[in-house]
């Protein structure tokens, strides 16, 4: 096994800013490749931000939007094989969108609807965890029971910045590290946690040195570059499938949008480093990347654009079509065979609802 | 049949139900090279090698997160919990994830997972290793609960749990995990969950009892000039409400008797049941004999805090005369 060794400093960059800073170039990827990753980014900024629309419209709920993150979800799934398995934050409801989810489905889950909660065997994507960073040892458990089968499949675990602070991703990265487990932990540090900074989340340097604790070598990327996203989770699967256990990958930006849509950052955020991030902004970013390619044009682009702009317009039109839940359901799901005493409840509720 | 102590018969269904099953395995601070500090999984290591049963770092809720992963990777774990008080690192995992999980996929997925642990007083341990944390337990959608008061039924209940589609958590009373003696089946032996052992019948009085509590329930009776049933729970959740209620009918009058503190604790709810569907059948109040609600206290005056004998007999006394 490698020596585990502090993570560099400095931020992994593939795509250059068209002026003083070149463009660099990455591994395996064909012009299809490419533009496949630019519709998979447009797809998620267009759920992003409908789906802030949808909420003002009031035809979604409470939402915790992932403007600017979306190139961080994007390289890093795209590096990943079908029988690889997500576990995403509330940060990545979407991430399913990229394993052929309809939009539909998460747009229901935004709307408290049980059409949102899906099978997570259908994508290898894991239920949205909402309690913070309590999902890391579920993938570490994961990727552990793969291993013991001696399937190949790894697991990827998405957290933000504030998660590392929780006692579940320390747990879940020591056993990660201990039994030598095929994960990927992927960090989103966009530096804030609500209102709460990175600064006063930890006294580390950076995040990437928590992992030299766990036996883990990190990689620290700009976590806007979709590219160098995907090479660094490149690495980690490949050191995942050959055997060598857990990698820390820190993704680093500047939160660019509220926590979520009851949250007003104004009060506690440093507007100029909004302004430079929206300026920065992945979708962007890349676009102008395959420009100066010469691999997308505007005509493209805005075929690109239309066709998530559809897609999720058919399918907020498709969750608003779902027939209303039947309270029924409330009593289903919670054990294998529904308890008796549930069935009276039930039995009870029926009577009082429909008399 | 062979008679084994409680805590010899947790080793032989573990044993038993890892031989049937090659996707069952154990989990937990210390249960590999040294067999649990009880003992409770001596030999599983050598037999099933590293893999199944594995000593885990010392992480409560690492051991029962990454158990969820596991199911999800079809293997069904029984994570041991070394002691009832250092449970708790685990209960955010259980409330969040362990009970909602099948929910959560709509049904689409089970989570199989047995949590077991050694619970109770009585036993002159320091601070924290004494507790009976039941309540915190049935409390939780999703979970079901089981409490053996006999080596068979610790065997039994065990292997139903780590059969069962749903997660089961088993607390072991460990005040009698060695003095405990009796005769379990050698195999397969199942008990399953949701029924009550009606451990002796009677007319005038019914003790209601789980772990520990149910031979203190059996001495009691037997200090009484009457006819006293006794019921052992057994399965917390789901309760057999049936056994409870027909001997509610059959003598009106009950004592309920749990270790854990008095307040919101398990005997509030057979109490509530008591109450819902058999009051027209009392003579008299229900009445608990319970822990304290104080902390579990130092060990030389812990005798004054578990129910004994004469509590139950004093309050089976005053509710024989209504």
């Amino acid at each position: 096994m490698a020596q585990v060794l502090p993570a560099e400093r400095g931020l992994r960059r593939i795509i250059g800013d068209g002026e003083s800073t070149p463009d660099g170039e990455v591994d395996g990827l064909d012009e299809s490749d490419f533009l496949e990753l630019y519709r998979r980014l447009v797809l998620l900024r267009t759920y992003d931000e409908r789906s802030v629309v949808y909420h003002r419209q009031g035809r979604i709920g409470t939402y915790a939007m992932f403007w600017n993150h979306e190139a961080m979800q994007v390289g890093s799934v795209s590096a990943l094989r079908a029988e690889d398995w997500i576990f995403p934050s509330y940060r990545e409801s979407a991430i399913g969108l990229l394993r052929g989810m309809a939009p539909a489905t998460v747009l229901s889950w935004w709307r408290g609807h049980p059409a949102g909660w899906w099978n997570p065997l259908d994508y290898n994507v894991a239920s949205i965890c909402v309690p913070i960073a309590t999902h890391v040892p579920h993938a570490a458990g994961l990727a552990w029971g793969k291993k013991l089968r001696g399937e190949e499949a790894m697991a990827i675990v998405y957290f933000g910045d504030g998660a590392t602070s929780e006692g579940a991703f320390h747990e879940g990265a020591n056993f990660a590290g201990v039994m030598r487990v095929p994960l990927i932990l992927l960090c989103n540090n966009n530096q804030w946690a609500i209102s709460t900074p990175l600064q006063a989340q930890t006294a580390a340097p950076t995040l990437a040195d928590k992992a030299i604790g766990y036996g883990m070598p990190a990689a620290r990327v700009d976590g806007a570059d979709v590219l160098a996203v995907y090479e660094a989770t490149m690495e980690a699967a490949a050191r995942a499938r050959a055997g060598e256990g857990p990698t820390f990958i820190e993704a680093v930006t500047y939160r660019a949008a509220p926590h979520g849509t009851a949250d007003d950052p104004s009060a506690y955020i440093d507007q100029a480093r909004v302004e430079e991030a929206r300026q920065g902004e992945c979708v962007g970013r890349f676009e102008g990347y395959l420009r100066r390619l010469g691999l997308l044009d505007d005509d493209t682009v805005a075929a690109v654009k239309a066709e998530a702009t559809e897609a999720i317009r058919a399918g907020m039109a498709a969750a608003e079509a779902e027939p209303p839940a039947d309270p029924g359901l409330v009593f289903e799901y919670a054990y294998a065979e529904r308890p008796a005493r549930l069935t009276d409840d039930l039995a009870e509720l029926r009577r009082v609802l429909d008399a | 049949m062979p008679e084994l102590t409680l805590v010899e018969a947790v080793n032989d269904a573990l044993r038993s139900e890892m031989e049937r099953d090659e996707t069952v395995m154990v989990m937990g601070e210390d249960v590999g090279r040294a067999g649990g500090v009880f003992r409770a999984t001596a030999g599983l290591r050598d037999r099933f090698g590293p893999d199944r049963c594995v000593d885990t770092p010392l992480a409560e809720a690492g051991i029962l997160g990454t158990a969820v992963g596991l199911c999800m990777a079809g293997w069904r774990p029984v994570c041991e919990m070394q002691y009832d008080a250092f449970s708790y690192p685990c209960l955010d995992q259980l409330v969040n994830h362990v009970g909602r999980y099948r929910w959560r996929t709509r049904g689409a997925m089970a989570f199989p997972i047995v949590v077991r642990m050694p619970y109770g007083g009585g036993v002159r341990a320091p601070e924290l290793h004494d507790d009976s944390p039941e309540a915190y337990y049935a409390h939780t959608p999703g979970v079901k609960v089981a409490i053996p008061s006999t080596p068979a039924d610790a065997k039994g209940l065990l292997s139903a749990a780590i059969r069962d589609p749903d997660p089961v958590v088993v607390l072991e009373p460990k005040l009698i995990y060695r003095t405990a003696r009796g005769e379990v089946p050698e195999g397969e032996h199942v008990v399953p969950l949701g029924r009550m052992r009606v451990v002796r019948e009677g007319g005038d009085l019914t003790i209601v009892a789980y772990g520990a509590m149910v031979s203190v329930a059996e001495q009691a009776a037997d200090a009484l000039d009457a006819s006293v049933e006794v019921l052992d729970v057994q399965t917390l959740k789901p309760l057999d409400e049936e056994t409870l209620l027909a001997s509610v009918a059959k003598t009106g009058r009950v004592v309920i008797v749990q270790e854990a503190p008095r307040l919101a604790g398990y005997g509030a709810e057979l109490a509530a049941v008591i109450a819902e569907k058999g009051i027209l059948d009392l003579h008299g109040p229900v009445l608990r004999v319970t822990g304290y609600d104080v902390p579990y206290p130092y060990w030389q005056i812990e005798d004054a805090y578990m129910p004994s004998v004469a509590r139950v007999v004093d309050a089976a006394r005053r509710l024989l005369s209504f």
